[in-house]
């Protein structure tokens, strides 16, 4: 069952986080997340290309920004002064199309023609392709610029719109993260938040094996963020973090989400095989099956 | 037109322009360490609130004014031309992919910058910037169209590239002509129906020179100051080969790919008449006093002479 989410999100996300509505929100977050597991398995396999990996291991916390903080108007995506999200890990595009798809943005006619000629859905997410992408991803490194960009903006208009920049952990490699670190905290950008999708799995193979980045949350605060570690597939604690975001007097944000590629379907799980190659159609009935 | 008066750099019109343009809110400026070069300076001086400083940091300079154009503002982000060229990708992914709006202005461009030596003189970047689907790619003869043509760019809808020239240069426009200049229209500057010279940047005033030598020999050239190199005025090359029938181009750039590149494209593939180059052999720069260097590697109004003698000769033995 699709669950469409018409709210605009209240700026202080205090509603969806007391007694039992918690509980219940936590429950509907997961289950639409698993919605967008079973998406993403089948549209990859449908294009028979595409990022199945990095997709199911951002999804959770995909689902909890969008969920419940992200100001976000589904019946007008393109709204001037929503919040900002930028998926810098463009490749995970499967993931941004199955949650718009439950935002009732996208249709499911639109997630199977992913990656197909004149599709909405392309190849990385692409902002003049598809209502609801605030940025053209595909080459690493480029998204926290962006979203600096955005977070000026913001300021300068005085508006209170947030920026939030999903970066993969094999992308911090890209020395233009560091520009955009650097200059995210001289340019004091309180309004930029950055979730890194820690899942420790890069094209080739572990990062530990190609380029192992280290504390990444330590080089962050060492340019004066405010840094905080969280379970990625954790949706109560992600909830949590999200609300401790609004918490006064931080620097610009990073949420280091400590995650599994390919989280969900038992033989993509912590498989580098599966950063860059879809399910076949045994291995999509496995994969359905165990979603189900 | 009247004879060129002694005047200004083009990275001085640019400074000069982005102050103008500062009655529109949307305008931002972006530097990366070198606004006293660029000249963007002057702005930062005026409205600091609207101009970011990036550091040494070219490649997110870009996405910076990519994510500030997606949301509105129209951001002028300068540098010298050859830094531009390290965020090459970024400029061609994340500014002119999705089409936004961010004016590129590299400073000190071509081997007119002298003494810095060849790591400084960018001698590609025309090339590589017209390579990109929906750039505008222009390069002012002097400070005063430079800040003209700047001024247009905020009607321009979608990404550009300027590159402007360290040195000061004699005039070519004073404060009436330059009024008459428009992005994407060559700037006829004198008619003569022997051959066609096209120039830019600071090689428009060395095909003036080059056009009243030839003059004495009884040659009569058209020169037009080509500050647009992409979109190029076809309409114009197809009425001056019509009117010439030989070319000659001028750049302080190579000759792979600028300004040259662009109208041998079009003339081999709508109208084979001959074209001869003066420009930068496939080569790189050195450090020299600016005249020293420009006639080292060729970028001399005798040699814009000889090309136009050379093309008149392809076209009557033809």
């Amino acid at each position: 069952m699709k669950r469409t989410l018409k709210t605009i999100n209240s700026p202080t996300p205090e509603f969806y986080f007391v007694g039992d509505a918690a509980q219940d929100r936590i429950a509907e977050l997961e289950e639409m997340a698993r919605q967008c597991r079973i998406d993403i398995v089948k549209m990859t396999h449908a294009a028979r290309a595409g990022h199945p990996g990095g997709s199911l291991s951002a999804i959770d916390c995909m689902v909890a920004l969008y969920g419940t903080s992200l100001r976000f108007d589904t019946s007008n995506p393109n709204w001037d002064d929503r919040d900002r999200f930028v998926m810098s890990k463009g490749h995970a595009s499967p993931a941004m199309y199955a949650l718009l798809h439950q935002m009732g943005v996208l249709e499911e006619s639109d997630l199977m023609g992913f990656r197909t000629l004149g599709s909405v859905c392309q190849g990385h997410v692409d902002m003049n392709w598809t209502d609801g992408v605030d940025f053209s991803a595909g080459s690493l490194g480029m998204g926290l610029s962006f979203g600096l960009g955005c977070a000026l903006s913001a300021r300068m208009d005085s508006s209170e719109r947030r920026i939030w920049v999903m970066l993969g952990d094999g992308e911090t490699q890209e020395g233009q993260i560091w520009e955009a670190v650097m200059a995210a905290n001289y340019h004091n950008a309180k309004n930029l938040r950055v979730i890194i999708d820690r899942n420790r799995i890069q094209n080739d193979d572990f990062m530990g094996v190609q380029m192992e980045i280290g504390d990444i949350g330590a080089k962050f605060e060492s340019f004066g963020w405010s840094v905080r570690e969280v379970d990625g597939h954790n949706m109560a604690e992600l909830v949590e973090t999200l609300r401790w975001t609004e918490t006064s007097d931080l620097g610009p944000i990073a949420i280091i989400a400590n995650t599994t590629k390919g989280r969900g379907v038992s033989f993509m799980e912590d498989n580098p095989e599966f950063h860059g190659k879809a399910p076949d159609d045994e291995q999509l009935a496995i994969a359905l099956e165990e979603l189900s | 037109m009247s004879a060129p008066s002694s005047g200004g750099a083009s990275r001085d019109g640019y400074g000069k322009a982005l102050l103008r343009l500062s009655d529109d809110p949307r305008v931002v400026v972006l530097e990366a360490d070198l606004g006293k070069s660029t000249k963007s300076c002057h702005f930062r001086e005026k409205f600091p609130e609207r101009t970011i400083s990036l550091g040494i940091a070219e490649q997110n300079m870009m996405l910076v004014a990519a994510g500030m154009a997606s949301s509105g503002k129209v951001p002028f982000a300068s540098t010298f031309a050859i830094f531009t060229e390290r965020a090459f990708e970024q400029v061609r992914n994340g500014i002119a992919r999705p089409g936004l709006k961010v004016h590129i202005c590299g400073s000190h461009g071509g081997i007119h910058t002298g003494t810095d030596g060849s790591s400084a003189q960018s001698i590609e970047d025309l090339s590589i910037y017209r390579s990109i689907p929906k750039m505008t790619v222009i390069h002012p003869c002097d400070d005063l169209s430079a800040e003209e043509l700047t001024v247009q760019l905020l009607d321009v809808q979608g990404p550009s590239y300027m590159r402007t020239a360290r040195n000061k240069v004699p005039r070519m426009y004073d404060e009436g002509s330059k009024m008459g200049l428009s992005i994407g229209v060559g700037s006829v500057l004198e008619e003569g129906g022997d051959v066609a010279i096209f120039a830019c940047g600071v090689m428009v005033e060395r095909a003036r020179n080059a056009s009243a030598k030839l003059a004495k020999e009884g040659i009569d050239c058209t020169v037009v100051d080509m500050h647009t190199i992409k979109p190029l005025d076809i309409e114009l090359l197809s009425k001056l080969a019509e009117r010439c029938g030989c070319f000659v181009s001028a750049e302080d750039h190579s000759v792979i790919g600028g300004l040259g590149g662009a109208i041998s494209e079009w003339l081999s593939t709508n109208k084979p008449i001959p074209l001869e180059m003066v420009g930068v052999r496939d080569r790189f720069g050195e450090s020299g006093g600016t005249s020293e260097l420009m006639e080292e590697v060729g970028l001399t109004s005798e040699a814009i002479c000889q090309a136009a003698r050379n093309s008149i000769n392809r076209k009557n033995s033809s």
